[in-house]
This record gives C-alpha cells, structure tokens and sequence, in this order.
C-alpha cells in the first residue's frame, strides 16, 4: 500500500525568487535602518526599507503578502540614496522595481498607489502612442484615469504661456517599431 | 622486506560520511607489503593510538600510515605513538583523507576510491622513509618585544621579571601606546596614565630591559632560540645620556605648529619634541621632516640653548645587531580618522571627531586639560552625538568585521561627557550593544540608566552643519523606524580599529602570516591563540585583532608564558627534516647559495689529508635550514636532497600514481 | 567644430526649453555641433522601470543603437533622469547575457554598446570649459548653491563624479565664471522627481528643505544640471513656499544658463523668460554686458 509519506512543500518565499530573478540578497540587510535614515520618503512609508526587508526575510506568505499590498514599495523614487550608504550594500531600489511589478502581476496594488500606477500607465501609453511624452497627452489621459479633475490646473495655463506645453504631440516616425516593443515587452511580463 | 601497517581514521563522521573507510581498509590490506590494515572511529584517541603501538610490535612493522585528517593537525600524535611502541617516528606517515578528500567531494565510489589512492600513495613512499633523529641547537635566552604599548610593556616585565633579559624596540620617541593617550578606562573608569606610568617607568629602570625608543626593525633572521635581529636606531638628533631632559630646547624651538601625533592632532608640538609629559624616556628628539635646520640647513637655536651640549645634528641612524631567542609582536593598531566617512562630512566639519580625539579633550593632560571643548571654537558642546561602528561591519565602504573596543568606548565618553556637563545631552546611535565581559554590560547600563544616556538604534545616514549646529540625522529602529534628526554641538565616531599600516611589511620580515585585514595571524584560533605559526615568534595586544587593555594584558601574559617556557629548556629539539648535501656529487656551483631564502647554505672546503683542497662543496646549516626544499629543486648535479622528502619518496609516490593497479574491484 | 550625438529628451522640447536654448548656445561658443538623434523615443523615464523592466531597457537601447548607427561614441544627455536610463541600459546590455540577446530582437536593430551617454557636466568639462575660459567676460559676481540631486551622484556604477556625497564638479564651474559657490547641505538630497504629478504635496516638502536651506545660507541662486530637478524647484515654488514660513524667491536656474551669463550671453536667447520663479533680481545684481550670438 501507497501512504503518503511527503509533507506539502512551501509556497517559494518572494527572497527567493528576488534572488533567482534580479540576483539581489534580500538576507544581507542587517537591520541597521541607515536606509530608512537617509531615506526622503521613509516618514511618508508605511513600511520604510528597512522594514520592508525585514518582511522579506522572514519569508512567510503572510509577510510577502504585506510588503507587495504596502504604499511604501509605490512611493519608492530609485533615488538610490539608501544602496549608495548601505553599509551591506543591499540595492533596495532594484528589489522595489522588483516588487513594483510583482504587486501589479499578484493584484495586491495598495488602493492609494492606484494614482501612481495610473499616472505610469498614462506615461507609457503617450510614449506607446507617439515615441515620444506629450505632457497635455499625459496630464489628460491621467485626470480621466484618477478623476482628478482639479489638479494642477493653475499650473497648465502658465506653462502653455511660456511655450512649456505642446498641445500637438510630437509624433516620431518610428511609432510602428515602438509599439512592438511594448507588445512584446508586455508579453514577456505576462509570462512569467 | 617491507612490513607496512596501514590504519583509516573515520575521523568521527568527518570522513566516514563520505569515504568507505572500512572499504579502504580492506582494499589496502591488498597493496604490496601491507601486513596489517584496520578502521577505526578515532585513530587520535587513547585506543585507537594503542591499535597501532599493538600492531608495530605484534606485526613487526616497518612503516606506519595514518589515513586521517591533516598532517598538520596529528601528524605529532601519530608519530610519538609510534616511537613509543619503538619504531623511528620518520616511520610514520600519514595520508590526508580529510581535507584532501572527504570534505572536498561527496558520497561516491570515487570517493572511497581516491582515498584508496592516498592511501597507496603514502604505502609507497614510506617504503623508503629512513629512521631520522631529532637535532639539537642552543637557545639565546633573550627575548625581544616589539612595540612599547601596554601589550609590549606586560609581556616585557613579566619575561624580565622571570629573569630573562628582553630588549624592547618602539617606533614613537616614547613607549606606552594607545593606552597613554586614553582618559579614563571602562569598566571602571580609572585614569589611565596613573595605572600606566608606573609601569612605564618600570620598564625603562629595569635591570634586565634594554629599551631603543624611536627605533624600528630592520630585518630578522634564524629560527626559534636562534633569531639575529638588526635594529635601526633612528637619528634622535639628542644624546639622551648626556640631555638632561631640561626641554629649554623645546621651549626656543621656533618651529612650534606642528600637529601634535599624541593629542589625536588637536593640539601642536615644536619640531624638537617630547611627546607627553610623562613620556618615557622623557628626552626630546628632533623631527626631521619639520626642522629648519634639517630642511634649511640654518637655524640651530636648540643647540645654542641646550646646556648639555646634548644636541648632535650630524648624528646618524645605527643599526645595530642583536641575538635573540624568541619575539613578541605587541605593535598594537590603528582607528580610522573622520575624514574618511563620505556621508559624515569628508573630515569637513571640525566638530566631528574620532574616538583618541575624545579621549584627548577628557584627558586632564590633554590640549584643553580635561575641559570638553569643541576644536572648531573652543566652546564647551552642550549636546553630543557619537555614532557606534563608524566603519566597523560595513563591508562597503570600512571593514566587514566588528572593531569590539568602541562599544565599551563609546558607553564611557558619553558617561565622561555626562559626568562633566550633568545637563548636557548624549546620544549614541548604535546597532548593536557589544559588551561581553565582566562588569561591562553593567558599565553601560549605568551609561544609560544613572547618566541618562540615550541611547537610538539605528545607523546615522549623514550630518550636515546648519547655523553652528551639527545635523546628524539618524533613525530610530525601534520605534517603527522613525527618521530621527538631532542637533549635536559635536559628534563622535567610534571609528573601526584597523592594523597598522606597517603591519604587513612587518609580518613580511619576521616570516609570519597575517590576515586578510593585516592583523597578525595566531597558530591556531582557539588552542594557540598566541603563538604564530612561526615558532618562536609570539603576539601580544592588539596587533592580533582589536582588542581592550584585559585583554590586551591577558594575552601579554599568556606569551610571556610561553617565552618564559622556551627558556626554561637549555636546548631545543628541531624536527630534522632539512636539506643535506651529497659531497661526492656537488660541483661546488653555488647556484643553491643564491636562491637559499634562509640563508642556510654555507661553502665547505674538501681537502686531503695533506691539506690540500680537492674542493668546495655547499653545506647546510641546519640551525638555520627550514626543508623548503627550493635547493633541492635547483640543484643541476641532484646532490641535494630533504631528509623525510628524499626524492626517492617523492618518486616512489608519483610513479605509484601512474601504475595504477586495480586492488579488490574498486 | 566637434560633433556629438544630442539626446535633448521629453523634457527639452517641453518644459525644460530654456535648458536646451542654452545648452545649445553655449555649444555653439565652444564651437560643439550637437547633433540630434534622429527619431529619437522617450527613455521611458520612472514608469518604464517602475512597471515593466524589459520595457525600461528596451526604450533607451533603441535610441543607443540609433547614435551607434550615426557614428556616434558619445551622447550627450543634458537630462540627468534620461541620462540614468540610457546609461543603465548600456550597462545591462553589457553585463547581462539575457539582454544582450534579448534587445536587439525587441528593438529590431543591431546594438553593439559602442555609444556612450555623457551627463552635461562630463560634457561642459570635457568639450566645453577649455574652449570658453578666455570667453568668461561677464564675471558672476554672485552666490551660487550647487544643487546636483539623485541621479548624477547615484547609484555609483552610473555616475562618473567624485567625492558623489560631496561632490565640488559645478562648484568648479561655478567659480571659474566668477562665482561663489556656496558650501551647503542639500546637494544631493532628493527632490521628489517623479511624484511632482501625482504626490505634489510630498515634491513641496522635499524641495522646501532644499530652498530653504540654499536661501538662508545666503545663495542667489540655486544652480541645477537636470529638468525635473529645476521643474520641481521653479514650477512647484507655490506648493513648496507652503512648508515655509516665508515666500521663498530664490531661482533656480541651470548650469548652462549660468555659462552662458558669464559668455556675456543675452538672458532671454538662455530662456530666463521661461522660469516661474523670476531670476531678474538676480541678473540684475550680476550687471551684466550682453553680447550678441
Ligand atoms: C578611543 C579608544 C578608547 C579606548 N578606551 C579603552 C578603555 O577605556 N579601556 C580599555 O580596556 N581599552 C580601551 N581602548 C583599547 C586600548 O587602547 C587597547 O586595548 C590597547 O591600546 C592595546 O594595546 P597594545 O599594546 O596592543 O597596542 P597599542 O596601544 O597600539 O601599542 C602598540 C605600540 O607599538 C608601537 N609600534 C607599532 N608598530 C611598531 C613597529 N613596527 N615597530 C615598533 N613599534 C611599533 C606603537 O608605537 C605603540 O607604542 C581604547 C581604544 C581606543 C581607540
Ligand atoms: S541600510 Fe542596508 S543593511 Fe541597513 S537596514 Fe537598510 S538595507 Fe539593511
Ligand atoms: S531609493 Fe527609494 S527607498 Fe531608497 S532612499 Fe530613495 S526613495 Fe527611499
Ligand atoms: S634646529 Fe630644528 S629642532 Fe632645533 S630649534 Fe631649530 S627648528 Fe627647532
Ligand atoms: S564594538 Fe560595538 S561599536 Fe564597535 S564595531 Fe562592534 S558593535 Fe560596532
């Protein structure tokens, strides 16, 4: 007779998978919080890097589940001020690239960083569709994603008077070529 | 005919996890002249050492091979259970199953197949192992210590004090280290220079220490009870016997602004100087690189004023020539300076110091007496920030490891701030509390709890000056990593204690092998932490790895132990495996001569009974001889050869690999 | 007259127009050709890396292969984000076997990694300053605080500054067109980049500190080498004076309008029109001569 004699692996921890994927050791932080120090954004986090990292470590479901639903990974700039003084030279702003998509992929976006991601996509879709940013283009497509109508209008007619905006998107030849880069781009992220 | 025991050590699991051993152990009991051929769990312990003392004598053998762990570890056990059972000890050899196989591959056929090989190996070489006999040389009961810190200064008094002669060398003008320039000490907060002076003096009135101050090594050579050292006694520019030590010279010394080295750069000396004022010895010496008369060929005014006529500008360095028996290295290490951390200001902000710096302000023999004042405008800091591991365990920019002094350190500078300003406000950012000893995690309890010291973890990501005041922005680990920023007057940063910079070049003339951050390395980390793998050369302080003054002295006493030990016998046994020379063979080139790193090789004249000279041959000195064997590889007549690796043996083991033969279907 | 390759990016042809009016000017002083890239594409900027990392190389690789395949071994790339991405990409490309063969498929073009992105200060003191020196005629007599943010200092294998926490490369600009460069402490502390849009109120914080601290220090000005740095100290001004007790005037201009200052250039041919924050008072101060371009 045939018992079952395996106990059920675990679910592969996200240190693992940063590891395999963007070769960065999520064990060398030591909990120093230097990151945090230096961070410019870490008083506005909900989770600083530090704490981030620590999530990571421990590795349970539970905890990977916070760090990919946490603001902190959105409102992240890759100033790299944390990797350039990290006395373990842990490059944290590659790992938030990391967990940035991953969140998207998992659907566990934190519902404030939806802004974010809306303005992203609005970004990515004028270059998709020009080559190039059209900053009218941009801003537009973002108020009807966010619905925040009243944003920033103060600030549009000056910059036109100063010749700053362009109402007619420069349209580069080679749109064609660019569009299949994100087709494929976007193909490859669905895959894996 | 040859009679060979052959005996596998499971080394516990250390082999046996991997190799077959009793697999070996039959397999080998097939090879040509194995008589004898048995396994055990641990060849090393009392029965498995009666195995084979049983064997040699029931079995009549002539050879002996442990297939064990490394040579280096046991290969003296095995050799002394031989001779005790009556053998020669050369006998005996051993085959390196551990390290040379079981802990490089895995569990395999090959495995217990390659060990089989080793095995083999060693049967054929110990064929032609001859009986060898240990050599004998005399010691010179003299010891030499290298660094006059309190390291040096322990191991030097109590080697003289057993009645050894020892001869100190110090590079500075005077001895007393790192220790001379602390305030107080933890644990217990006793001033160091009232516990450290006396022995200092001790040192210099004692009748069995010779002391060359401002003196550096200039090469060593010999081996373990027979070491000749060259001393470079460096120009004083003073004739300390005639000086009076009266410092008119100091005092007319026009040259008065030069970074003083003792007070951490805080305060200035004259180009004629006395490093402290309980210097010993306590004469001045002139510093060259900063003298006018030195620089510009004028001045002269020390000369004109001294009224012992004790200044001698055309004196010269001397080197001078001594025999000893074995060395202590005490030359103790280095902090790294402020201006080496980038996000802490570059060295830009005078207000951030290192941690000798601190100690220089607290002292009472300090620049300011003892007053804390900043070096930026002399006011006394109402609020002070020192920074834990600045440096240590940053393998990015510092060094990886932990500097384990600045912990203790750091506790007391914030204690001595707050003993000397009761409203001021000490804050330490540390990562970790390292204060492992006796009585210190209560130190720096009272740190916190009596003086009120707070105390934030979390790492300072940079300080910026803003209107006077010294930004260090740091973080609060555990209060949910909140960014914390705090108005400092001064800040300190218990910098990583490094080796000095000489240290390699050091380790390079006395033959001793250091360690990837050029601290001295020790013989062995746990059992024979004080010796080097050099015999007869010794450590002491902090040269070794960071370490505080207990420590520093335990170890002291420890080599002084050891020196004290060696100079208790009247001569030393040598393991004789050193070159010797065929006379009939040698044609006297000297090829061998040149190449010999220990100077071993002599010229020996060969001569008729009449006297006349047939020829000159080389001959070893086996005082001096270490078995490198890099003679042996040179000589073009082959009449050189190493007793214990002939090149019979040699030979028999290589051509044992290439003829291999299947022994029990392996 | 030297040619180099031009990436001006988004920003230049939009809200940064005065950086490239300068640039270009003082190209010209140096007698530099600044070829553009043809059909160059957006870098792809903080979205690209942000959501999808093939994308975030794929973008700038296309323009790298476009300046391999017009001869180019240099870039200039006056924007210092643009400059991050481009440069980035060549070092994956170069260290990552997966996009060295992944690229050139996704971009439909050969790309060899022989083109290299210079930032505009390597490409002021590299093509500029030897030829302008005797040119500085209008000495700035005035207090500048360098202000060179992220993404020229971090992260280390993309930047080719020393001393990168304290970095003195445009305080030596600066004093060799007869200014003062102020020591301060926000150099390279961060302004907010790319949540200017969505999290404004969070650039505002960021960029008062760095107001605040170049102003009270006694600087005139705030000299900049990057677009979204200067449009987030000049445009966002109202949203940071918001942090501040007092309205905090202090323009932010760019290195090369400073250049071109010193060239004795005409402010308005550097754009200074084009700021929110008026840089008049301190034009004024300097009294300048003009010259015509
Ligand atoms: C800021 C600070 C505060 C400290 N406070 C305390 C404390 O409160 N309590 C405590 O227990 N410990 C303290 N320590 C640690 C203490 O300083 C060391 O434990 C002690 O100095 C080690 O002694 P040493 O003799 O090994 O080395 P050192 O004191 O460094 O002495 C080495 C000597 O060797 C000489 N030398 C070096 N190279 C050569 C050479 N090539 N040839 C000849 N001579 C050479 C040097 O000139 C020096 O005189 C402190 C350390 C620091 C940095
Ligand atoms: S600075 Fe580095 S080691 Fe320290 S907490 Fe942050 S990531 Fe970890
Ligand atoms: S890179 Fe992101 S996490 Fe790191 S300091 Fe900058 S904003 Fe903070
Ligand atoms: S000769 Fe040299 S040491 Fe003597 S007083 Fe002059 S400068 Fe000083
Ligand atoms: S002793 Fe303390 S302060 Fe020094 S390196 Fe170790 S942990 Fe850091």
């Amino acid at each position: 007779m045939e018992t079952k004699s395996k106990i059920e692996p675990l679910a592969q921890p996200l240190k693992e998978k940063i590891l395999n994927e963007i070769n960065e050791q999520v064990m060398k932080c030591y909990q120093c919080g230097k990151c945090a120090a230096g961070c410019p954004l870490s008083g506005e986090m909900d989770y600083t890097p530090n704490q981030i990292l620590r999530l990571l470590q421990i590795g349970e479901p539970t905890c990977d589940d916070e760090v990919l639903r946490s603001y902190g990974i959105w409102l992240c700039l890759t100033c790299d001020t944390c990797h350039s003084r990290c006395p373990q030279e842990v490059d944290f702003p590659h790992i938030m690239d990391f967990l940035r998509s991953e969140a998207i992929k998992r659907k566990k976006v934190h519902p404030k960083a939806k802004e974010i991601i809306a303005f992203h996509r609005s970004f990515l879709e004028s270059i998709e569709k020009t080559g190039r940013l059209s900053e009218v283009g941009l801003i537009a497509s973002y108020k009807l994603k966010t619905f925040n109508l009243l944003q920033d209008v103060d600030l549009a007619p000056k910059m036109f008077a100063k010749g700053k905006l362009e109402i007619f998107p420069h349209r580069i030849k080679g749109r064609q070529a660019i569009a299949r880069i994100f087709e494929k781009a976007m193909k490859e992220a669905h895959n894996d | 005919m040859a009679r060979i025991g052959v005996f596998v050590c499971h080394c516990g699991e250390n082999i046996s996890s991997t190799v077959d051993c009793a697999k070996v152990a039959e397999i080998a009991s097939n090879y040509p002249g194995v008589v004898y051929s048995i396994d055990y769990k641990y060849m090393c312990s009392d029965p498995g050492q009666n195995l084979i003392k049983e064997a040699i004598q029931k079995h009549k053998l002539t050879g002996v091979v442990v297939a064990a762990c490394s040579p280096r570890m046991h290969e003296p056990t095995f050799r002394k259970a031989t001779a005790e059972a009556g053998l020669n000890p050369y006998l005996c050899e051993m085959a390196n199953l551990r390290e040379h196989c079981s802990w490089v591959h895995y569990r395999e056929d090959t495995t217990t197949e390659k060990a089989a090989e080793l095995v083999r190996v060693l049967v054929e070489k110990v064929k032609h192992n001859e009986e060898l006999y240990p050599i004998k040389v005399p010691i010179t009961k003299t010891a030499l210590v290298i660094g006059g810190g309190i390291g040096g200064i322990q191991a030097a008094l109590d080697i003289a004090n057993s009645g050894h002669k020892v001869i100190m060398v110090e590079k500075n003008p005077s001895i007393g280290g790192k220790m001379a320039q602390l305030s107080e000490t933890f644990p217990t907060l006793d001033c160091s220079q009232c516990i450290l002076t006396p022995r200092m003096v001790e040192v210099a009135q004692h009748p069995n220490i010779t002391l060359y101050t401002y003196a550096e090594i200039e090469s060593v050579d010999g081996f373990i009870g027979n070491f000749k050292v060259t001393i470079r006694q460096k120009a004083k520019s003073v004739d300390h016997k005639a000086c009076t030590g009266c410092g008119l010279c100091i005092e007319k010394c026009p040259i008065k602004k030069i970074p003083d080295e003792f007070n951490a750069g805080l305060g200035n000396r004259a180009a004629i100087y006395v490093p402290f004022p309980q210097a010993v010895p306590n004469k001045p010496v002139i510093d060259r690189n900063n003298c006018t008369y030195f620089l510009k060929g004028k001045c002269g005014l020390c000369k004109k004023v001294c009224p012992a006529d004790a200044i001698h500008y055309e004196q010269e360095d001397e080197l001078i020539k001594v025999d000893v028996g074995a060395i202590v290295a005490a030359t103790g290490f280095d902090i790294k300076h402020s201006d080496f951390f980038p996000e802490y200001g570059y060295g830009k902000y005078p207000d951030v110091i290192d941690g000798l710096q601190f100690e220089r302000l607290a002292s009472a023999s300090g620049p300011t007496l003892g007053v804390l004042k900043r070096p930026s405008d002399g006011k006394e800091p109402e609020s002070i920030v020192f920074i834990a591991c600045a440096g240590s365990r940053d393998p990015a920019k510092g060094i990886p490891y932990c500097s384990k002094i600045c912990c203790m350190y750091t506790a007391k500078h914030a204690m001595l701030f707050k003993h000397k300003n009761h409203h001021g406000k000490a804050t330490v950012f540390y990562m970790d509390i390292r204060a492992g000893g006796k009585m210190y995690d209560e130190f720096v309890r009272r740190a916190i709890e009596e003086d009120d010291v707070n105390y934030i973890r979390g790492r300072v990501s940079r300080i910026y000056e803003k209107n006077g005041k010294l930004i260090v922005c740091g973080v609060d680990t555990l209060l949910n990593s909140r960014p914390v920023e705090i108005e400092a007057d001064m800040v300190v940063l218990a910098t990583a204690a490094i080796a000095n910079s000489d240290s390699e070049e050091l380790a390079q003339k006395l033959h001793i092998s250091y360690d990837p951050y050029h601290f001295f390395s020790e013989a062995h980390p746990k059992l024979r932490p004080v010796e080097t793998n050099t015999a007869g050369i010794m450590l002491a302080g902090a040269c070794q790895a960071p370490k505080d003054i207990p420590d520093t002295v335990s170890q002291a006493s420890g080599t002084a132990a050891k020196v004290v030990a060696l100079f208790s016998q009247d001569e030393l046994t040598r393991e004789p495996l050193i070159a010797y020379v065929n006379n009939n063979t040698c044609v006297g080139c000297f090829l061998c001569q040149s190449v010999c790193p220990y100077l071993a090789i002599e010229k020996e004249e060969i001569r008729r009974r009449d006297g006349t000279l047939v020829k000159t041959v080389a001959k070893i000195n086996p005082g001096l001889c270490q078995g490198c064997g890099t003679c042996v590889a040179l000589c073009r007549s082959k009449s050189i050869d190493i007793h214990g690796y002939t090149n019979r043996q040699i030979y028999a083991e290589v051509s044992a690999l290439f003829n291999r033969r299947e022994y029990a279907g392996v | 007259m030297t040619k180099i390759g031009y990436f001006p990016g988004c920003s230049l042809n939009g809200t940064a127009k005065e950086y490239d009016l300068s640039l270009k000017a003082i190209a010209r002083f140096a007698d530099v050709e600044l070829v553009e890239l043809n059909d160059w594409n957006c870098c792809g900027a903080t979205a690209a890396h942000s959501l999808n990392s093939t994308l975030a190389v794929a973008l700038p690789a296309r323009n790298l292969a476009i300046a391999e395949r017009m001869g180019f071994d240099e870039i200039l790339v006056p924007c210092a984000a643009c400059y991050s991405r481009l440069a980035q990409a060549l070092y994956e490309i170069k260290s990552d076997e997966k996009y060295r063969t992944k690229i050139p498929q996704l971009i439909e073009m050969e790309i060899k990694g022989t083109a290299n992105p210079i930032t505009v200060l390597d490409f002021i003191n590299k093509y500029v300053l030897d030829k302008i020196k005797d040119k500085l005629t209008n000495k700035l007599n005035a207090k500048f605080a360098c202000y060179y943010g992220c993404l020229l200092t971090r992260p280390e294998h993309l930047s080719t500054i020393e001393r990168r926490e304290d970095p003195l490369v445009m305080e030596q600009i600066v004093k060799l067109a007869g200014g003062i460069a102020i020591d301060w402490a926000f150099k390279v502390e961060c302004c907010g980049a790319g949540l200017s849009v969505v999290r404004t109120d969070i650039v505002g914080k960021l960029c008062a500190k760095i107001v605040d601290d170049a102003s009270s220090r006694g600087a005139d000005a705030i000299v900049v080498a990057c677009p979204m740095c200067h449009s987030n100290l000049d445009m966002r001004r109202s949203e940071i004076n918001k942090n501040l007790s007092t309205d905090n005037k202090i323009p932010a201009i760019y290195i090369t309008q400073l250049l071109g200052l010193a060239l004795g250039i005409e402010p308005n041919k550097l754009g200074f029109d084009k700021h929110f924050v008026p840089a008049d008072n301190f034009i004024q101060k300097l009294q300048k001569q003009t010259v015509e371009v």
